[in-house]
Formats: structure tokens, sequence, C-alpha cells
């Protein structure tokens, strides 16, 4: 817990906070002030019954489909007529109503669980009483008891401990995502009745950081001066936490309700918009200013037509008087409205209900997958946000947590080597003492380590650790207090609990224990062991040195019965083998790089034997050193530094901590797709480090640049000059001089290049990120930012919930705004979750918090990959497509209208039929898109998982960008045109049946539509590559539909229309030879470029069943690629 | 202006209710997707394996078809092939069509019917003489022809009461609204047939002459079946007679202020071809497309003119009472015969020329590309 001491020196004091522990006033100060404080109510809800309406309603018509309603019905309200208003009105009140409701019964559900949270009953000391209290009644200043197994209701100092030594435990899973035991220290000199006790404290004001606090604690007591003690986050109890193995504690509050660092953490789930949406919206924009100038050009068109003589007002269409008097701007600004209403089909309203029900029933194949159900937790995966599902085929960057992610945050003891022999442990061993000799030492003189040696070896494992035994009476399955699901542990064996604030010193004593060294407890400052012959040993515990992570190793000093001293030490390599004589470091460093290479956790133990008089120095320097008050922490190191020296080296563990499935495949399948890989944990450097190696994220050519603590530290220059001058070193290797990366590719896991891995803990990234000086914030970041996007794998630890989304937002908001994803399973990981473009929880053992927060829930890890490779790529593309298609055949159905107004005089005739400008996207040619846009597979599952680099293909939202969005539009205007045109040279003669009769508008319009529907029907159907049964039906019945329909439409004197313009029409027009000629000339016309485009862009045969990145072919000129990456590719 | 133009665009909505029914559909399936959420929540672990089907999957059977140049290169020639066949046999026909156009409106002063473009001749007739050298083949159609006019104006052409045309009586009384301001003459007497369709229908009338050895022979026109069946028959019906007579249904009512007289006097010598099921006005009230339009004015079927129009001297009496001068107007005449694709049009055959070579010159050009590439290909296999 040094490691928190150190946070603190960085702090900047702000503003301060005074609490009177238990409102008690005190004596020093002169009058006694109640500050206010924020009551400990937690809110999660978006609305109150006050402000649900206008701020509802003020969030709908943000989407831009509600606002374009919202207009459109304005228009018709602005422009006086007695029925529109209502009857465009009514349908966009119900959409907005029932949306509303909806979205109010989330909330009310929001509520429901606040609720929960906030009437928890709590006991409050309360003038020598315990009171049971609201939760959220809770103020700042209130001396709260808590038991074992309960949550802390806000923010609290420790003050008084159940247990004798002034400690309590803590688990933080539910906010950092440790599941290990915490210890937490009282105030000293408080531990005494706590209603005496009048004290003030000081502290800062609430922030985010979980591992920072710094306050001040006063005691006063009668006739004396008032005592300070200074306060660190080792006496902050957290909101969130839960109290293990501790009766009960007392403490006080500091910080409440939503100023607790849990909630302050706790970001607010916001709507997550898709890049897709975005390029919808920009597309609509252009269509918007594609209908308002249609308009404009319309409209300015018709009054210079009308200022000609004789054509504003024939004499055989006269104006009613009403019109002759009207104001001539009013005229033209009601014109321009009415054209605006005629051409709105342009936008097309309907593709957002298409894209939605798109989402929604397309998301249920993630549900549906049965390669997503896990067996173990009997549950596949679970769709929170239909909104996304193509984001899953645009992450750039993906942000792993570690613990319980990558790991399965399950330390196993794998092997030891002593003495430069390897034992691995195996459960059916055969030889008398349990080891197994698996690999031999260098030098081969010797079988088997002496059995001294191995039996000092164990010891030292039995007793150079911090480890507690659980006390009986507890039992060993936890229980998560924060989502009150039960959380399976293994139990462990022979009914022995182990608390340590390091799940590997609990390995390393369960590995002892399975060769029969057992730890059996600490008693009064004895520790005692049973050995293999079942005997009880004891030693005195005289001294623990400390972990600290700049040491990196940490040591005992014991007692044995027979008085003779000893120090045994553990630590990492790097720290031990020069405290160690050189010849046995030898026999040893083999086996611990190759455990290292291999992902295991590796640690060195030592030993020594203090003879009297060194123990005597020792002794004093460490008392010492512990009451210095300063510069303590400097003093203790030095005595350790010259305690642990002269050792020598037993041997050394491999501690695993086993990955999750398929994890390594898994990121590296992802990383040949082209993501980058970041871990962002909470953990260690080191452990974190092994993962990376394990997972394949560092590789052993891997050179690592490291921005820690411990890189900083330097004599000679201060941390943040430090930091400047690596940053920029890196910066050197990383950025400038590697070789420069083509555009749009990332770089291949498994090129020639030097690798590089960066890494960075939580205290540097918040100098990078709040240097002093505010100037170079900028650069630092962008510094920071361009060696991370050039190393193939970042590894961020010691990471606070808030910073792991700092990271994720520094990255999303960098050049580019790449898409990032995040994945996490614990509740630390919530705000990198929600900061994501796309969440992905996975369903842990931490609780369901991730999963409830998460976008996509997925049982393990290695489900990342099908449900990004496979799901999101096809999402990707269907979905790209769909909205292509829809703005296209919506151009191409409203062009022709546009085209007719000039030959009608710009009077707003429309050409279709009213009943044809209305099926037309709900019909007609729905229908098909929607089979289409669930349906599509352009590359099959299976090639999509095998060959992650096609993942790159539609990278950078390829398939939505101006270019291909250009070409969907020019085709559509090409198309229009065609259509337009094509029936207008047929109709310079309208004599077009064999009987002499002529034809007519309608005829004309329903030539045109008929060529419109099966020409962006055959379009659909020349892009559809996975022919379904349900394909084929929707195509074809579509198109049956549109010619039944008409006939129908057109065969019946309809009683409730007022006209009868239809009547016949499409028959008449069926009877005509000549229409039914140019209908097909036009519609093979029309798709004849795109027939041209599909074999031009796949000259090779059938047979090849590659994978064809780039066309050895001359056509690959042709500026489309980015339209159709479907086309490139033969199966 | 806006009831018309929502009549007209009452489609929009329409549409907004469906759509509104989506959004439903959408929503309410959400919510119940979210109460599912809570009671698995609720029950920690209730989700079963998902069905393994080939659909839940997405393994259905699939077609998936490769336009490969082995379908594209003879799919192309064949189309190409087909299409100039069409091509040469619909530009063929279209160059046997006859056609005589002739401008009557009188703007030169040469012109026959000049001194009808005076405002103040009434009643005026003009003669316009023609010649044919060789055999007008029959069946003759005879079309009048309007230009810068537009039936294609959306106030106009809502301009009607499709339930006064059906002979739905209360309508004379108090035609509708869109009517307006064609509905009521000076006296505020609803008019029947009303609207501006009506009211500005075609009065011009012809009579035509083949002059043989200058003494005038009559041809005889055929006024039936010169608009849609459907039109005559179904569609358009006239109010039953009164007490036997067909002009008292129409009591209270005035006749359109431009028409000369009341539609129950349109053909007086045709009792079916009168009212409002007279052909004229049928073929008047479906209205044209473009500015620019011809509609059929009678046949030639009968008598000696039944093969058509021998060659020889022709004159055609003109009533000439349509004014189109003030707008800019062209009024012409047409003879034509027709084919089994209709009137004279040469752009489709050009098309499907044109079209038809593109396809072929297409598959040319790819099997040229497509036979070096292969053989590369072939290399590499």
């Amino acid at each position: 817990f040094i490691i928190f001491l150190l946070f603190c020196g960085d702090e900047k004091r702000v503003d301060s906070r005074t609490i009177y522990v238990g409102h008690r006033p005190c004596p020093d100060t002169e009058a006694f002030i109640p500050s206010k404080f924020c009551d400990n109510r937690i809110v999660s809800s978006k609305y109150t019954v006050w402000n649900f309406l206008p701020k509802n309603l003020f969030e709908q018509f943000r989407r831009i489909a509600n606002f374009y309603f919202l207009i459109i019905f304005l228009v018709q309200v602005i422009v006086d007529t007695p029925t529109s208003p209502v009857t465009s009105g009514l349908p966009l009140f119900f959409v907005i109503t029932v949306t509303a409701i909806k979205q109010g019964y989330e909330d009310c559900l929001r509520h429901k669980a606040d609720n929960e949270v906030n009437k928890y009953l709590v006991t409050v000391l309360e003038d020598g009483r315990s009171v049971k209290k609201e939760s959220e009644k809770i103020k700042v200043g209130d001396v709260v008891e808590v038991v074992e197994d309960e949550t802390f209701p806000c923010d609290l100092i420790l003050l008084q401990s159940s247990r004798e030594d002034g400690t309590c435990f803590v688990t933080t899973a539910s906010l950092d995502g440790e599941s290990n035991h915490k210890t937490h220290y009282t105030v000293p000199d408080t531990e005494k009745d706590l209603q005496a006790l009048t004290a003030t404290i000081e502290c800062e004001q609430p922030q985010p950081d979980l591992y920072k606090f710094v306050g001040r604690m006063h005691i006063y007591k009668p006739e004396q001066e008032p005592a300070v003690r200074s306060l660190g986050p080792e006496n902050l109890l957290l909101k969130g936490a839960t109290l293990k193995n501790t009766k009960k504690i007392y403490g006080v509050a500091v910080y409440t309700g939503m100023e607790t660092k849990m909630a302050l953490n706790y970001q607010g789930k916001s709507q997550k918009r898709s890049a897709v949406e975005k390029s919808i919206n920009a597309f609509l924009l252009v269509y918007l200013c594609i209908l308002i100038s249609k308009a404009v050009v319309c409209t300015t068109l018709k009054y210079v037509w009308q200022s000609k003589e004789g054509q504003d007002e024939p004499w055989y269409n006269q104006k009613t008087q009403k019109e002759k008097d009207t104001n001539m701007y009013l005229k033209m600004f009601t014109d321009f409205l009415s054209f605006m209403v005629l051409f709105n089909f342009i936008i097309p309203v309907s593709m957002y209900v298409t894209v939605e029900m798109q989402k929604f029933l397309g998301s249920f194949f993630i549900t549906w997958d049965k390669d997503f159900f896990d067996p173990e937790i009997q549950e596949g995966a679970l769709v929170n946000t239909s909104d996304l599902n193509e984001e899953l085929g645009q992450v750039e960057y993906v942000f792993t947590d570690k613990t319980g992610t990558l790991t399965q945050n399950n330390m196993e003891f794998i092997e030891c080597c002593i003495d430069g022999f390897q034992y691995k442990h195996r459960d059916t061993w055969s030889e008398v003492d349990g080891f197994t000799v698996t690999d031999g030492p260098v030098n081969k003189l010797q079988q088997k380590a002496q059995k001294n040696n191995i039996i000092l070896f164990l010891r030292a494992l039995c007793l150079c650790h911090t480890v507690q035994v659980k006390e009986a009476g507890s039992e060993e399955v936890l229980t998560d207090q924060v989502d009150g699901i039960d959380e399976m542990r293994p139990q462990l064996e022979e009914e022995r609990g182990f608390i340590a604030s390091s799940p590997d010193e609990i390995a390393l004593v369960k590995g002892a224990m399975k060769y029969g060294f057992t730890f059996l407890g600490l008693e009064s400052k004895s520790m005692k062991i049973k050995n293999r012959e079942n005997n009880i040993e004891e030693y005195k515990l005289l001294h623990v040195l400390n972990f600290d992570p700049v040491r990196r190793r940490m040591s005992v000093i014991v007692q044995t019965k027979s008085g003779e001293t000893l120090l045994f030490c553990k630590g990492a390599d790097s720290s031990i083998f020069p405290r160690v004589k050189p010849e046995e470091v030898d026999r040893i460093r083999m086996h611990v790089e190759r455990n290292a290479t291999e992902g295991y956790r590796t640690l060195c133990v030592a030993f020594k034997q203090l003879s009297a008089e060194e123990y005597a120095v020792a002794d004093t320097g460490l008392r010492e050193a512990r009451l210095a008050l300063q510069d303590r922490e400097e003093k203790l190191i030095a005595v350790y530094n010259q305690v642990e020296t002269g050792m020598s080296l037993i041997g050394a563990t491999a501690v695993e901590d086993r990955l999750q499935e398929e994890a390594a495949e898994t990121m590296e399948a992802l990383q040949g797709a082209g993501m980058k890989v970041w871990v962002l944990t909470g953990d260690k450097m080191e452990t974190a480090k092994s993962t990376c190696y394990a997972c394949r994220l560092f590789q052993r050519g891997t050179e690592l640049l490291e921005l820690t603590l411990r890189t900083l530290e330097d004599e000679r220059l201060k941390r943040e000059e430090k930091l400047r001058e690596l940053l920029q070193e890196y910066h050197r290797k990383a950025v400038q001089d590697a070789p420069p990366v083509k555009a749009g590719v990332t770089r291949s896991w498994s090129t020639a290049n030097q690798d590089y891995g960066f890494i960075i803990d939580g205290a540097t990234l918040s100098i990078v990120m709040n240097p002093q000086h505010e100037v170079d914030a900028s650069q630092y970041k962008s510094l920071f930012l361009q060696i991370c996007q050039n190393c193939t794998a970042v590894l961020c630890c010691r990471m606070a919930p808030l910073q792991k989304a700092q990271i994720v937002k520094m990255v999303k908001t960098s050049k580019g705004s790449p898409i990032t994803l995040s994945i996490g399973d614990g509740a630390n990981d919530v705000s990198m979750i929600l900061e994501a473009h796309v969440g992905i929880g996975i369903k842990g053992k931490e609780g369901r918090q991730a999963v409830r927060n998460s976008d996509y829930a997925i049982p393990k890890l290695k489900h990342l990959k099908k449900l990004l490779l496979a799901h999101g790529h096809l999402y990707y593309v269907r979905i790209a497509h769909l909205v292509q298609y829809f703005f296209y055949k919506n151009l191409c159905f409203i062009l022709p209208q546009f085209l007719y107004q000039f030959f009608c005089g710009y009077s707003q005739q429309p050409l279709y039929d009213a009943a044809y400008l209305t099926m037309y996207n709900i019909c007609f040619t729905s229908m098909p898109i929607l089979a289409y846009s669930l349906l599509e597979q352009h590359i099959s599952i299976e090639i999509l998982l095998d060959n992650a680099t096609l993942y790159r293909e539609i990278a950078n939202n390829a398939m939505l960008r101006w270019r291909p969005f250009l070409y969907w539009t020019l085709l559509g205007i090409f198309q229009g045109l065609l259509f337009f045109f094509g029936v207008r040279f047929l109709f310079s003669n309208p004599a077009l049946q064999d009987n002499g009769q002529v034809f007519g508008n309608w005829s004309y319009g329903t030539i045109v539509f008929t060529v419109l529907v099966f020409t962006v029907t055959l379009k659909l159907a020349l892009d559809t590559r996975h022919w379904t049964w349900i394909n084929h039906f929707v195509i074809w019945g579509s198109l049956a539909f549109y010619v039944f329909f008409s006939f129908f439409w057109g065969g019946i004197i309809w009683p409730f229309l007022k006209q009868q313009r239809l009547y016949f029409v499409f028959a008449n027009m069926l009877s005509s030879v000549s229409a039914w000629l140019v209908i097909i000339i036009l519609i093979i016309l029309s798709l004849l470029p795109e027939i041209l485009l599909v074999v031009l862009r796949k000259p090779r045969g059938p047979h090849s069943r590659q994978v064809y990145l780039s066309l050895p072919f001359p056509f690959w000129i042709l500026p489309f690629y980015h339209i159709h990456p479907i086309l490139c590719y033969s199966p | 202006m806006f009831v018309a133009l929502h009549s007209d665009l009452s489609s929009f909505g329409f549409f907004s209710i469906v759509y509104f029914i989506y959004e439903i559909e959408v929503h309410t399936v959400s919510l119940s997707f979210l109460s599912e959420d809570i009671r698995m929540k609720n029950e920690g672990e209730a989700s079963e394996q998902p069905d393994n089907t080939a659909f839940t999957q997405q393994q259905l059977p699939a077609w998936q078809p490769i336009l490969s140049a082995g379908i594209v290169i003879p799919g192309f020639l064949i189309i190409g092939l087909a299409f100039l066949g069409i091509g040469i046999g619909l530009f063929l026909t279209s160059q046997t069509i006859q056609v005589l156009e002739m401008d009557y409106t009188g703007v030169e002063k040469d012109s026959p019917c000049f001194q009808c473009t005076m405002q103040s001749v009434q009643n005026c007739t003009c003669e316009v003489t023609f010649s044919l050298s060789a055999l007008f083949t029959g069946p003759v159609f005879f079309y009048y022809g309007l230009s810068n006019y537009f039936q294609n104006f959306r106030k106009y052409g809502v301009s009607k009461d499709y339930y006064q045309l059906t002979g739905d009586t209360q309508y004379f009384k108090s035609p509708r609204d869109v009517c307006f301001p064609y509905s009521h003459d000076s006296k505020n007497n609803p008019i029947v047939p009303c609207g501006a369709i009506a009211n500005s229908m075609f009065n011009d009338t012809f009579e035509l002459y083949q002059i043989i050895n200058g003494t005038k022979k009559k041809v005889p026109l055929d006024g039936k079946g010169i608009s849609w069946w459907t039109d005559f028959n179904i569609k358009y019906r006239n109010p039953s007679s009164v007490n036997g007579s067909f002009a008292s249904a129409f009591d209270g009512t005035v006749k359109p202020i431009n028409w000369p007289k009341a539609a129950y006097e349109l053909d007086l010598t045709d009792p079916n071809n009168n009212g409002f099921l007279n052909q004229d006005f049928l073929v008047w009230m479906r209205r044209a497309a473009l500015p620019q339009f011809r509609k059929l004015y009678r046949r030639i079927t009968e008598g000696d003119y039944a093969g058509g129009l021998p060659a020889g001297n022709y004159s055609l009496t003109v009533h000439y009472n349509y004014p189109v001068l003030s707008f800019d107007g062209r009024k012409k005449l047409v003879f034509s015969n027709v084919s089994w694709m209709g009137g004279k049009n040469d752009f489709l055959g050009i098309a499907y020329l044109v079209v038809g070579s593109l396809c072929v010159v297409m598959s040319v050009v790819m099997l040229i590309v497509y036979a070096k590439f292969k053989f590369s290909d072939d290399d590499d296999a």
C-alpha cells in the first residue's frame, strides 16, 4: 500500500472540506458551521416528473427524422388548411408519444433501482445510540456502522474496527475489479469510545481517482494539544466496496451520494450513435439540400416562366379571385413549400423505420448464435443495444480489461525451480515426495537438488508472505454484494481459506501446501507451519519488509525455535539477481526467462541467515526508520536494501494466471483484422505484462517502451522532465524511425518490422493528461498518442476506472476519430464500456454490472472474434448497402417527378398516383432490401472467420464514404433521367395502342413507375450474393405484388376515392406493345452499367477459390473500388 | 390551393401512419425485450440454448450466383442480337407508318385560317386543302394536336367533379370546390359538368372532303371508339332521364361558360354519344401527359375510304372556335395510320438498335478481355 502513498505525493491541494465527526463542534474552532454537503442519494435516472416532457421532447426532436417530420407538419400548419395539419400531425404525435412512454417506463425502472439503493437501511451512531436510517439520509460527518459482507453506503474514514490490530479487509471488486482482500487501517489514536471522540477531518474535495485521498484529522482531547493525523487512501473505505473478514467497523462519512468516488466514476449511459447513423445524417443533409434546391429551382423557374405573356393564367385555367389577390411573395413562398411537400419523398423517412427494423431483427442473429452459447453458465450472447450492430464491423481499437477478461483471474502454482532443477507439480505423482523432475539442470552432475534445499524452498514459500488464514466459521463462498449474485469461487482445499492482498501469494502458499508444507496461520507474531511429517513448526515473525513496486520484492525475518534468525526474500528476478551470488543465478536464469516468455508470473526466492549482530543492526535500523517522522519511506527503503544483500538464491516459482480460452488466438485474429489492442487494467505492471506475453500481444521480439513511475525515477531530473525526455525518445524510436506505414493498412503482428509495445501506468498517465504547465498538455498527449498508434500493443496498468475511460476518450477523439471497442467484465470496466463506441460485457465472475451497462454481452472472450469478424462485418455490409440503396432508390423515384415539373408548367403536378407514391417505399421496394439486409452474406461466415484480413476491407466506413455515396447518387440520377426521358420520347406520339387511342398523363406516370420498381428491385437482385429462399420469395414476390396491386388498384371503381384517375390505366398500358418494349429496354439499359461493372470487376473464372484483395486487371482503375468490396471476392 | 395539393399528396399522411405502425411495432417489441431482460436478471440465469436451426444460425441453403464471363458474354450477345432484331422490326414498322401533319392555327397571313384568328369573327370557317400523291393506307386516324397547352396543370387536372360525371345528380346542385372558379356562373347557377377541363373542351370541328374533279365528296368520319372503352362503358355515366327527357336531368344547372351548347346537346343525332358519354368529351377528359399532345378526333373506316385515303386532293373544312394564340399555342391536324406498335415513333426502334449494338460490342470487348485473362488464369491454375 505504499503505492498509495506515492500517489499522494503529487496531489495539489485544492479546496478542502472540513468534516466534524459525529457533528460535534470542536473547541478549537470559533464557530461550528455545519457546512452543506450533498446528501447520500444516488441518481442514475434521466428524468424527473417535472422535466420529463420538455427534456424528452427535445431529445426526440433531436433525431433528424422526427425533426423533419415536424418541419413538414409545420409547413402544413403554417399554410392555413382545415385538415392537413391533423392528418399529418397525428401520426407524428403518436410516434412521439409511444417513444416517450417507452422511455418514461425505462426511466421509471431506473428510479426504482435508485430507490432500492437509497432506501437501504444502515446503522448510524447518533448521540450514543445506534439508529437505523435510510441510506440516502446519511450526512457527511455521520458515524456509520457496517457489518461484515455489507457494502459501504458512502465513502468512510475508518475509525474503529472489530479487529484487534485496527485493520479491516475490503474487496473492491465492484470498483476496480480487484477481487483480492485489501487491508485498510484505522486512524491511529481513535481506538476508544467514539462518543467521546471530538475531531475534525480536513480533506480534499471529491475527486474520482480511487487511489488518491489526502486528508488530515485533528483530534481534540480535553486539556491536550490537538493531535494531527494524516489520512491517506488506506484509511478511506469506498462506497461500493464490501467489508470482508471483519465483524464490524465504524467510520465517518466524508463523501456522500453523487460525490462518492464510485458515483464520480460512474458515467451516465448516454445514447450511442453509430458511425453509420452519422453517415446517414450527413447523407440526409445532402438530400435535404437537393430537396431544397429542387424546390428553389422549380419555384424560380415557375415565376420566370409565368412572366411570359399568357403563360401565367391561360383562359382555360383561370385563377380564383383570392389567388389573384394574394401577395406575390407569399405565393412564391407557398409554391416553394408545395414543391417541398411534392419532393419530400426524396428523403427516405421509411429508411429510419427499415434501418431500425433491420437492427432490431438483425440483432437476434447474435442472440441466436449457438457459437456464443456457453454451456458452463447456460447462457448465450445478450444484445442490449441493437443500434450498434454495424459498428462491430468498424472497430479500430480494442480496449480490453485484463482480469477476468483476458485471464480467468485464477492463479495457479505451475512449477518451481530449485537449484536449477525444474519441478512440475503433477496431480498423479508417483514419486514419494510428490516432485517430478521435468528438466535437468545446466550441469548434469547432480540428478536432483539436495533435499535440504527443497525443504528450505518450501519453508520459504510458507513463511515469506503476508497471507492470512481465513478464520473458521466464515463461509468460503463469498457473496458479491454489488449484484447479489453468487460468485462462484473454487472451494479451497482442506477448507482452508487464505486472504492476501495479492493472489500470487495465495497461489504460492497453496503451492507449498500441495508439497506438504501447510501454512497454519499467524498467531501473536508467530507463524505456524505444518511440515511433511505433520509436525508443527513455529517461527517467530520478527519483521516484514513490505513489498513495494520500486524494490519489487518483499522479505520476512523470522526466528526459528532453535534461535536462528532467517531472512526470506522473494521478488522479481531483476531485483533478486543482483543481490545473490552470480553462480547461483546462472543455474536459474534460464528457467525464469523461459517461464516469463510463456506468460507465467515468476518470482525468485532467496534466503539469508542472519547472525545475531547482523540482526541487531537490522532490527535497530528498521525500528528507527519506522519511527522516523521525516522521509520515513526513504529511510525504510534504505534499511531494506541494506538488509537484503548477500542472500543466496534457492529457487524460482512460476505461477500461471490462466488465460481465457483461446485468448491468444482471439487477440491474434483481432490484430490480423487490423485492430489495435490496448490492455487497460487496474492490476500491477508485472502481472499485466506477463499476461500480454501470454496472449501474444507482446512477442519475444517486441521492444517494450515503458513509461511508468519506475522509469520516471531519475536522480537528476524531476519527474515531469524525465517524462518529456522519455516521450521524445520513444517518439523518435517508434514514430520517426519507423518505416512509414501505408495509410489504411495497420501493421500486422507478423510483419518483419520491429514491433513496439508500450507500457504506461495510471500515475504517469495522469501526469501526461494533467501536466503542471497547461501548455505541455496537448504536446504530451499528441506525443503519447502517436507513440501508441505506432505500437502493436499498448498496456496501461494501474488504471482507475475513470482513467480507463479517459484513455478511451482520448483515442476516440483523436485524429480520424477511430471506432473504439471496450471489453470488460467487472464494474471497474463500466466507465470504459460506456465511453467506447461499442461496449462489450463479459458474463464473468465479477458480477453483472458490466453486462448491464454494455451494448453486447458475451459469455467468453473468444466469442469476440466471431462477433466482430463475422457478425460485425456482415452487419456493416448489410446496413451500408441498405442505406445507400435507400437513398438511391428514392432519388430515382423522385427525380422523374422533378423533371416532370418542367413539362407541366411548374404546377406541382405529381407524376405518380398517390397510391404509388405511398406504396413505393412501404410495399413495393421495402421487403427485398429488408430481406437483403438481414440475410446477405457476401462472403460466407466461415471464410470471414478464417481470413481476419477481410475485416480491413470495410475499415474506415468504406462503404459509406462520399465516393460510394456519389456513385450511388449518380446511379440514381442516371436511372431517373433514363426513366423520365425514355418515356418522354415515347410520348412524343401518345398514340401507343394499335387502335389509335392515346395515353394520358397517368399512363405516363405508370410506365415510369413500372420501370422504376422493376429496375430498383432487379438492381438489388444483382447485388445479392446470397440467395436464400426468402430472398427469392421477397424479390419476385414484390414484383408480382406490384403487378397484382396495379391491376387491382386500377381494376375497381373505389368508392372512397374522389377521382378514379388510375382506372384501367395499368391494364391499358399492358395492352400496348410499345409500352412493353419501352419498359424492357429502359430496365435493361438502366442495369447495363451495373452488370458491366460486376463482370469487369471480376474477370477471373469461377474456379478460383481465393480471396482477392487487389485485382490484376486494367479496369481496376475504375473508381468504384469501395462500392463493392463484395465484388472483389469470388468464393 | 393546399386543399388541392393535399388531396394529391394525401399519401404523405397515409405514409406517416404506416411509419407510425412500424414504429409502434419496433417499440413494443423492444419493450417486451426489455422486460425479458429484467426477468432474466431477476431469475439469475434462465436462458435456454438457442434454437439450432439453419435460419437462426444464418446457415440457410443459398444460391450464390456468379456473373461469370461464361454467362455474361453469351447473355450479352443474345440480348444484343434480340434487341437488334426488335429494333429493326420497330424501325421498319415505324417507317411504314404514314403521317400527315398540318398546322392550321393561322398565324401566318397567307395561311387559310388567318382570318379566323381575329377576335371579331364569330362562327368562323376556313378551309385547309392538301393533296395525297399516294394511297394513305387505312384505317386512317384523324387526330387534332395542340401545343403549348398544359392539360397537365395540377389545378386544371383536379378541376372536375367525378361524382357529377358518374351521373350523380346530387352533385349537379352543388359541384365540388375543386371546380372553382368553374363551378358556378355569374348568377351562381351550378355548372354541369363543372371544372376547368370540361369548360375548356376542344370545340373545333372538321369535315373532310375529297375533291374529285372539282366536286367535294364527303369523307365519312367515324366518331365511335375513339375514347377508352372503360371510360365510355364504366367510368363515366350519364344521369338517368327524368320523365323520359334526358335534358331535364340537367334542370337547374347551366352549361359550362365556354360551351356553345349544354352537355345534353353535344350530339343530338346519337343518344348514345350524348351527355358525358360523348366520345369527344371523353377524349378531352383524359388529360394529356405533355404540353404538346394530340388527341384522336375521328377514324376513317367507312365506305370507299375503309382501305385508306386514295391519292388526290382533299379539302378540310374547319369550324374554327378554339382560341390558342392568347397563350401562344398551336393547333394542328394529323392524319396517321397505326401499326401494332401504335402511331409513328422512331425513338423506340432507334433505342433498341443502339442498345442492341451496344450489347453486341460489349460482348465482343469482353470476349477479347476475357480470353486474354483467362489464359493467364489457366497458367496460374
